[in-house]
């Protein structure tokens, strides 16, 4: 009786410990990294002030899924106390690449990387995009470097789509050659007419969805860029009845979920009043990508 | 390591500060919660709050500003949706809560009694980031007395005071708080500040103003620590802009018992345990078997 008891509360010991450790690596929904870079490519390749930098990485790289970030952290000047949030561009197993554009202090020291220096990032965070259904034509939106954050769901899914892409001038429109080497279709405008069609990424969506052969498609669409670009865009996909997911972009503070600061307004279903009918989702966690009917739209940063 | 706060017994002196660390599910994968001295949960109300409009959140250097307007989802959300989560782990809970007038403060502390899983409270008498009238109570030191002694009266939890550095003699308060049945202080909490666009000369926060957190504060947090110290007897829990353990023990040294690690958890989670074992291994080197032998050890002859 004695040796029974104790071996079914030893053997219960033990279970209940591999349980916790296998749960502990099953669950992981985010891994802290100390990434080296690989590359840091510039100015000759892209226009304007945007790089790709490729990190090697061999915990979040592998767990990337489309339309997910990782917060990154450059060391080296410690008044520099938030990390800068940026979409996953490609990833594979060993390594991981982002895009981005020098705009401040965090980028301005990004920008000065070489291969074999280290970071840190935090990651993969957000929900990402929901792969495109199987009888549904996936239709791109990007504003200038959005491409970068739609890319991994262009070469993940298998089909082939159109990438709508624009921005001020050529210098703004990146990324095209790797969707065309997808065997996607991308169409482009830029506010100067200095590459594709003059004018807005909009407008040439419209023309596009003119067609009545194309209106009857089945399509989704998936956007990244200004506010104001994914506002439009929600526009057209509702009034086309076509669900549109979008990523959309804020500031952020800790980037995991805890501070509350990184909010969007996003409808509540069934709302008795004015104040029920929405509630704050954290971009970061709930998001970066929301379906465009959720979206309360009208008071972002 | 081991102190004792109040009655909230700790395994080292380390906290992580309300508001910065959500309810400790967020941070869950990255940092191991069982190994924390004591969490500290984003602020309680009774009722769910919003919170501000965004932008909520600021980086300025050397620190932070946030105006996230206490967004939290109430005892009773608090109670379903993230107190069990925290139940799974060894790390004493401590809730930090306010409310709008004296009743809401000392009603929801008694919601509290006879909570599993709660092992103390912190009541945050000094955000300065709701405009609702009031809420300076840590500015004023009748509101002060008439909040702790309320609060006391209907709890018997460790109740910890976190108290306003926007005074001019903040060891007044420490002292208000002790004699009105403080089981310890905690201090600072952020300090009002702004930022403002220069190109749209617009305040940078929705609120316009807010709290200032990070390395910029500590000297000035440093201070008032020492001087809330040498004025009451129960334990002072120091924070404001720990990056490293250096901060930590400064402040220990300065009479903190215990200390609470806020913006620097954005930063990178793992400083956290740093400060830990930055703490540990500074007493070995200095050969002090007992963390007390450094509390309020500061020479000034």
């Amino acid at each position: 009786m004695f040796v029974f008891d104790t071996f079914s509360f030893f053997g219960k010991l033990f279970l209940r410990q591999y349980a916790d450790a296998v749960l502990s690596v099953v669950e992981k929904k985010m891994h802290i990294e100390t990434v080296t870079v690989l590359e840091q490519k510039g100015k000759k390749i892209f226009g304007g002030d945007y790089r790709v930098l490729k990190f090697a990485s061999g915990k979040v790289a592998p767990r990337v899924k489309p339309g997910q970030f990782i917060h990154l952290r450059v060391t080296g000047r410690d008044e520099i106390v938030l990390r800068r949030p940026f979409s996953v561009f490609k990833a594979g197993k060993k390594s991981l690449s982002i895009l981005y554009k020098i705009i401040g202090a965090g980028t301005e020291i990004m920008a000065q990387l070489r291969p074999g220096d280290k970071a840190s990032i935090i990651g993969p965070l957000g929900n990402g995009f929901p792969m495109p259904a199987k009888n549904v034509y996936p239709v791109f939106v990007a504003g200038g470097y959005g491409s970068a954050a739609l890319y991994l769901l262009a070469e993940r899914t298998k089909k082939k789509g159109t990438l709508f892409i624009g921005g001020k001038t050529d210098e703004d429109i990146l990324c095209v050659a790797d969707f065309r080497r997808l065997d996607w279709n991308v169409r482009i405008a830029t506010e100067d007419g200095s590459a594709g069609q003059k004018g807005l990424v909009t407008d040439i969506l419209k023309e596009y969805l003119s067609s009545e052969e194309i209106k009857r498609r089945q399509m989704a669409f998936y956007a990244c860029g200004p506010m104001g670009m994914l506002e439009a865009v929600a526009k057209i996909a509702m009034a086309g009845d076509w669900k549109a997911w979008l990523s959309l972009d804020r500031h952020m503070g800790c980037g995991v979920g805890a501070c509350l600061a990184c909010v969007q307004k996003i409808r509540v279903a069934g709302g008795r009043g004015a104040s029920d009918s929405w509630k704050w989702a954290r971009i970061c966690t709930e998001g970066p990508v929301f379906e465009c009917r959720e979206i309360v739209w009208g008071n972002e940063e | 390591m081991r102190v004792n706060i109040g009655g909230i017994a700790m395994k080292n002196p380390v906290m992580a500060a309300s508001g910065t660390f959500g309810y400790g599910k967020e941070y869950a994968d990255l940092v191991d919660l069982n190994r924390l001295g004591a969490l500290v949960v984003k602020g309680i109300s009774l009722k769910p709050e919003k919170g501000n409009e965004t932008p909520r959140l600021v980086e300025v250097s050397g620190g932070l500003i946030n105006a996230i307007g206490l967004q939290n989802p109430g005892f009773d959300g608090f109670i379903k949706d993230y107190l069990p989560f925290l139940r799974k782990y060894k790390v004493p809970v401590i809730v930090n809560i306010w409310g709008r007038s004296v009743n809401e403060y000392a009603e929801v502390a008694a919601k509290f009694n006879g909570v599993r899983g709660v092992h103390g409270l912190e009541i945050n008498i000094s955000c300065p980031n709701i405009k609702t009238g009031g809420i300076a109570f840590g500015t004023d030191p009748h509101m002060t007395a008439e909040v702790v002694s309320k609060v006391r009266q209907n709890t018997k939890l460790p109740l910890i005071v976190k108290l306003s550095p926007n005074v001019t003699k903040i060891g007044d308060f420490a002292k208000i708080a002790e004699v009105n049945g403080a089981d310890a202080v905690s201090l600072i909490n952020s300090f009002p500040a702004m930022a403002i666009d220069i190109e749209s000369r617009r305040p940078i926060l929705a609120n316009i103003t807010g709290g200032l957190s990070g390395p910029a504060i500590h000297p000035i947090a440093l201070k008032m620590v020492w001087e809330a110290a040498r004025a009451v007897r129960i334990p002072v829990v120091g924070m404001g802009g720990i990056t490293s353990a250096k901060e930590a023990l400064a402040f220990i040294i300065a009479g903190a018992s215990a200390v609470a690690v806020g913006t620097a958890n954005f930063t990178d989670p793992t400083i956290i345990l740093q400060v830990m074992e930055g703490i540990e291994s500074y007493l070995i080197r200095h050969k002090m078997s007992n963390i007390r032998e450094l509390v309020g050890s500061l020479v000034t002859d």
